[in-house]
């Protein structure tokens, strides 16, 4: 590992610090995109839930796939971003991946809960039950799962000086485990209980549907964006403050050095003998 | 790496054969759950028969957080990591050294389980070829997974929770492949021979990947502070 | 002189915790080197640094001829750290640790036996497991490790605490031997007399930095020994 000179002394052993500059958690960038995935928010759910027509075969009830199915694919993309920010982070060891997947996992978590819960309140009227084991919902409730794993061992390693490295490996090996557990969930279901459920039965999907869940997901991609930019900022500054506080430590270490000298030296009875009777003394 | 590798496994079954805690404390632990299921799902035969295949791995699984649990905590004497860094030795032949104790621990328990099963659930043996092979694949999957988790909670705070949390839903394709492959071989269940095969395919990439994460993730995983 | 181990404002860290704080120290071949000072001033931190197991944070460092900034893995193979933890498994005996160390740092096993007798572990003790050895028998086993691995550079971190008298002379004579022999010794200890005695030169560690350098015993014997003799 090359020894890092920042100036700084930045305490971080595993990542070099990151360049970019951001002071604070808004710019005018970001503040511009949040009022278009607000405003692409609001006008997504419109369509939804009021403009669109209510699904032949279900109803109401299939207004809630516009919202399952754009927080899905989120939760996928959330996944796969975690996954390539590891495989950065072990390549190119900067922080910048560290945070990213970091925040990413973390939002990735709230997206697959809205997923599964958007899923299982539309499975109640529509197949009677709050849960099936299809491999989707199967393979979705496993990335939940990996997900919280993942990130109560980012907060269990928080403060520790490898912890980029080490999350980075955990992710890769949870990334390796998800297309194993897709194609066994897969197969284990075609196994007991036939093809997976088509999301709309026999619904063909086209017009203002279309168009509804395709906004959707344009906002949602667009919140993801949105929250990772400002999750990520959050947590560069964390480490900036931890930073800051490094230069005191050595600061008051090297002071330790000298309140230590002043108390021996005002101790004349009980100093240790190798200090009066050194035979030639070369202050370093 | 290879030498290394054995140097490790049997320094680990050495330990092993000397402090007997699998043996005092493993075995017991897996038939206990095997009755603990039987009070669960009611000790009719049938149903007991019918979910052994589950039962069973379920069972191996709950063994295998221990065993590895256990393999680490051997790890933790004060000032062995420091020595192991010292030594020299390849951090793939650490991992697969211990990986292959694990693995061997593991597949003693399940002679011992799969014993147990036969015995309290009544269990039917039809394809005896079939459940060795799944199991031994099933094992080195999970023993490497196990491994790597392991040494990846190496001195982190709550390791003992947080291995279960990481470690079992990673293992979750084990479960199912283990399982339907075990139903085939039991004839419980409606997984033909074919569909069996083709599960321990699943289990064999399963092995081949998690030992190969563990090749090259074991070196940056032994430098820490 | 060949120069074994050079720092240079080395600073390393503990977590976020500064434990070097800019240690400049130099030792040559053959050097007995002793490390004073106060708990928590840092020597466990430097002899860990020029073992290769911590990294380095800014300034230089060079063991054994390897810039510990670029590599510092090379290193750990060709130096010997008696730490703090005697690094033993507890499960196992003093025969099979002996045996495990010096097959996995691949010394042979001739030299295992003599190791075992110089530190007089050799015969019923041998086959007694290490969680049931006192504390000083634990340590002679540790040396016994030591001892197979044939290191240039010894780093030994507080050797003579929990040893009786006769243990801490076993340490001071494996030491002197050593150095008679060219290994360099890098030794941490609050037993300032006998270690003193023992060293060429004595190191003041304080708040994370090198305070002070002085001589120590055997400079100014070996001194005497040449103004007496010429």
């Amino acid at each position: 590992m090359t020894s890092i000179d920042t100036g700084l002394g930045h305490p971080r052993t595993d990542v070099e610090p990151t360049r970019v500059a951001p002071v604070g958690t808004s710019s005018t960038a970001t503040r511009i995109l949040g009022v278009v995935t607000l405003a692409l928010t609001v006008v997504g759910l419109a369509y939804s839930l009021i403009i669109s027509p209510p699904d032949a075969n279900q109803s109401n009830a299939a207004r809630l796939l516009y919202i399952h199915v754009p927080s899905a694919i989120v939760a996928y993309v959330a996944f796969g971003v975690t996954a390539l920010a590891s495989i950065m982070v072990l390549w190119r060891k900067t922080e910048v991946w560290d945070l990213i997947a970091g925040a990413s996992a973390e939002i990735g978590i709230i997206f697959t809960s809205l997923c599964l819960a958007t899923g299982m309140l539309w499975g109640r009227p529509i197949w009677g039950v709050y849960w099936t084991w299809d491999a989707r919902l199967t393979t979705t409730a496993l990335l939940l799962v990996l997900f919280v794993g993942y990130v109560a061992l980012r907060r269990a390693l928080a403060g520790t000086a490898n912890r980029a490295k080490w999350c980075a490996i955990a992710g890769i090996i949870a990334a390796i485990d998800v297309p194993i557990v897709h194609q066994s969930t897969n197969w284990w279901v075609t196994l007991h209980q036939g093809q997976t459920v088509r999301l709309l039965g026999e619904s063909e999907i086209g017009g203002t549907m279309l168009f509804s869940l395709l906004l959707m997901m344009v906002a949602g991609m667009c919140g993801y964006v949105w929250l990772l930019i400002v999750r990520f900022r959050v947590g560069y500054l964390a480490e900036r403050v931890d930073e800051s506080a490094f230069d005191e430590a050595i600061a008051q270490r090297r002071a330790e050095a000298a309140e230590q000298k002043q108390a021996s030296t005002q101790r004349p009875a009980t100093a240790p003998e190798v200090v009066t009777t050194s035979a030639s003394t070369e202050v370093d | 790496m290879l030498a290394d590798a054995w140097v490790i496994a049997a320094k680990d079954l050495r330990i092993e054969w000397r402090s007997r805690v699998a043996f005092n404390q493993l075995a017991p632990f897996a038939l206990v759950v095997l009755v603990l299921f039987a009070f669960a799902l009611d000790s009719q035969q049938t149903v007991l028969a019918e979910a052994t295949p589950g039962l069973l791995w379920i069972t191996i699984l709950l063994a295998l957080v221990l065993c590895v649990q256990r393999t680490f905590v051997t790890e933790g004497a004060p000032g062995l990591a420091d020595q192991l860094r010292l030594s020299g030795l390849d951090p793939a032949g650490i991992f697969l050294g211990k990986a292959l104790g694990v693995f061997v621990q593991l597949v003693a328990l399940e002679i011992l389980t799969v014993a147990g099963a036969a015995i309290l659930y009544s269990t039917h043996f039809g394809s005896i070829g079939l459940l060795v092979c799944a199991a031994l694949v099933a094992s080195v999957g999970l023993a490497a997974a196990g491994t790597l988790y392991g040494a990846l909670l190496l001195g982190v705070r709550g390791r003992e929770t947080l291995l279960p949390l990481l470690l079992l839903p990673v293992v979750a394709p084990v479960l199912i492949g283990a399982t339907s492959a075990f139903q085939a071989a039991l004839g419980t269940g409606d997984v033909t021979f074919d569909q069996a095969w083709r599960w321990v395919g699943l289990l064999a990439a399963f092995a081949v990947a998690y030992l190969l994460a563990g090749i090259f993730a074991f070196g940056p995983l032994l430098e820490d502070t | 002189m060949r120069r074994v181990v050079h720092l240079r404002d080395a600073v390393c860290v503990l977590g976020r915790f500064p434990a070097l704080a800019g240690a400049t120290l130099d030792v040559d071949a053959g050097e007995i080197v002793l490390l004073q000072g106060p708990n928590g001033a840092g020597k466990s931190t430097l002899l860990r640094l020029c073992a290769g197991l911590l990294p380095l944070q800014s300034g230089e460092a060079e063991v054994l001829g390897r810039d510990l900034a670029g590599d510092a893995r090379s290193v750990r193979r060709r130096v010997a750290l008696l730490g703090h933890g005697v690094g033993l498994y507890e499960e196992l005996t003093v025969a099979d640790n002996v045996a495990f160390w010096a097959a996995a740092a691949k010394a042979g096993t001739g030299e295992i036996d003599a190791a075992m007798t110089r530190v007089g572990l050799a015969g019923r003790l041998a086959d007694v497991e290490v969680a049931r050895l006192s504390a000083g028998q634990r340590r002679r086993a540790a040396l016994a490790v030591l001892l197979t691995r044939h290191a240039e550079l010894w780093l030994l971190d507080e050797p003579h605490a929990g040893l009786d008298a006769q243990g801490r002379d076993l340490v001071d004579h494996l030491v002197a031997t050593a150095a008679e022999a060219g290994v360099t010794v890098v030794i941490a200890s609050h037993d300032l007399d006998r270690a003193t005695a023992l060293a060429d030169r004595v190191a003041t560690i304080d708040g994370g930095v090198v305070a002070q350098l002085s001589d120590g015993g055997r400079a100014r014997r070996d001194e005497a020994e040449l103004t007496s003799a010429g």
